[in-house]
């Protein structure tokens, strides 16, 4: 029987810096700062720390925060492409690294600099011929331009409505109203400011995007037999999975027979029949919101509805505490802080240490997805 | 026919000004027919199917022999976005203007995006807001964009 990744490791540490538009630290120190929490937060020492995962855009070469934090002899380093679509993944590829020998103490992170730095589509200079060339002259040039062509589409197909997208925001402003580190902590949210917002890709208003954010997260992964003898309750990975569709385009997925069903459908595939539940049995969720459509295509994605059924979901309070499903109990990355979602990993650990800030009574299970539209990956964590 | 190669460097854009395509060595012969006023897409030799984006090979039969199939230029609107700033200047300039991807009448599958406009040469934000809808009809004309020719999306005449 070859190994199984199934609990075999456990996240055993997290660690944060503030979150703000601005922070004066470099992404690096940013970086060893969450990664020296998260390892404090375990009881490990840096010196025992023997692989690195990390996600790709902006990025801190696992080399220097290797040398900075005195890691140990390093045995496993990944890096996963796409951006915000890599979340999940170092989780998966640190429990896969663990599970099968080739290292034992295994650091995640992401540091980012994006509410004080450049916003990368506002760089004319180095830019993707593919598929660059088929969009940006057109002036389809952000993200948010991206996946607005597939949210109209999507609304026009389903009946979904503004009044769904909304529903998203404001269940992850609702929370970020609980979470003292949450950028948007004192700021509520009401059905007028979202509808009078201004548009920023119709049909997606300024609530509809993500927040740009300085900071960095962090979080540890070792055994499950040595995280029994670690500081907090051990929040295992149950499951482990990235997606990319046969002839997905990446976020302009707009060339292939169903550009509506994206990476998500095939992370989800993968992760349900590695485990030993079902969508039906998640306690709660945290699902990457860099858009507010994500979310329905996402839900549907992961099996929580039926297609189409998305924007359906988040009615009568679905997505909020006390719902069928609550999700991005921090915030997300709608209103806690947008560092490509690693909060939402962290979030999930916090629920099932029972921690969090809107905690959910006696949770068990939590899905953590990393960016639907893009190349994705997804984890499923078990306390 | 053979694929022509790219031109080594592409043109460079001013700040102020649309961004013009920077094609791969796959997407240079659309650019080339564009500049003729002529709108095809890749399709394989071997099977016959047409892909886009254009690729080395096809992904139904593998074949590596390929060549651009002339279309209509007719199309329908799949989706549309109409995008305000923060955007790039020249962008900006001319927000919110019309992005449409347009699904090809000839080649259902293969949808590119576009800007819909009042004619050949009328400015990024100058399409009837009534003409935009999904489904609606449209045709592709063609213009300057930035010294390169793109294929542009005016509403078909019923």
């Amino acid at each position: 029987m070859a190994a199984t990744l199934k609990d075999a490791t456990a996240i055993v540490g997290i660690g944060q810096t503030p979150f703000a538009r601005h922070l004066p630290q470099s992404e690096k120190e940013l970086a060893c700062r969450a990664i020296l929490a998260a390892l404090d937060d375990a009881g490990i020492a840096p010196g025992e720390v023997d692989a690195f995962a990390s996600y790709t855009m902006e990025e801190t070469d696992e080399v220097e925060v290797a040398k900075a934090i005195g890691a140990g002899d390093a045995t496993f380093f990944s890096k996963v492409g796409y951006g915000g679509g890599g979340s999940c993944a170092t989780v998966g590829h640190l429990a896969a690294a663990i599970a099968t020998g080739q290292a034992s103490v295994g650091v995640a992170w992401r540091s980012r600099k994006r509410g004080s730095g450049p916003r990368p589509w506002t760089n004319t200079a180095v830019q993707l011929p593919t598929p660059g060339q088929w969009t940006r002259p057109f002036g389809l040039l952000r993200p948010a331009d991206e996946i607005a062509m597939l949210a109209r589409r999507y609304m026009h197909e389903y009946g979904a409505t503004r009044d769904h997208l909304f529903n998203v925001a404001m269940a992850c402003r609702n929370r970020a109203n609980e979470n003292p580190a949450a950028i948007m902590y004192e700021r509520p949210l009401t059905r007028e400011m979202y509808m009078t917002s201004r548009m920023i890709s119709e049909p997606l208003c300024l609530f509809d995007n993500c927040l740009e954010t300085d900071g960095a997260l962090a979080c540890v992964v070792v055994s499950a037999a040595r995280a029994r003898d670690c500081r907090h309750r051990p929040v295992h990975v149950h499951a482990a999975a990235q997606g990319l569709p046969s002839q997905h385009h990446g976020m302009v997925n707009y060339w292939n027979d169903d550009p509506l069903s994206g990476p998500a459908w095939t992370a989800a595939r993968h992760l349900w029949k590695r485990a030993d539940f079902g969508p039906q049995d998640v306690d709660v969720a945290q699902i990457y919101d860099a858009f507010t459509p994500l979310v329905p295509l996402s839900l549907e994605g992961y099996g929580f509805c039926g297609r189409g059924e998305g924007g359906a979901f988040t009615e009568g309070g679905a997505l909020e505490t006390g719902g069928r499903l609550p999700i991005n109990t921090g915030g997300g990355g709608l209103s806690e802080a947008y560092v490509h979602g690693f909060n939402l990993i962290t979030e999930g650990v916090k629920q099932l240490r029972g921690t969090s800030t809107a905690q959910v009574p006696d949770a068990r299970t939590c899905l953590v997805t990393a960016g639907e539209g893009v190349p994705t990956s997804a984890i499923l964590l078990r306390a | 026919m053979t694929a022509t190669t790219p031109s080594a460097t592409p043109p460079t854009t001013p700040a102020d000004a649309l961004l013009a395509p920077v094609p791969d060595e796959d997407g240079a012969p659309f650019w080339e027919y564009a500049a003729r006023g002529e709108l095809r897409v890749q399709a394989c030799t071997a099977c016959g199917r047409l892909r886009f984006p254009p690729r080395p090979c096809c992904p139904h039969c593998r074949s590596f022999a390929s060549h651009w199939q002339p279309v209509s230029g007719r199309g329908r609107i799949w989706s549309y976005v109409r995008p305000h700033p923060p955007l790039l200047p020249a962008y900006a300039a001319h927000a919110p203007y019309t992005v449409v991807l347009v699904e090809l009448a000839d080649a259902p599958g293969i949808r590119l995006v576009g800007n819909l406009v009042a004619s050949a040469e009328a400015p990024l934000g100058s399409a009837d807001q009534a003409a935009v809808r999904i489904g609606a009809r449209v045709r592709a004309v063609f213009a300057d964009c930035g010294g390169v020719t793109v294929p542009r999306w005016v509403p078909e005449k019923p």
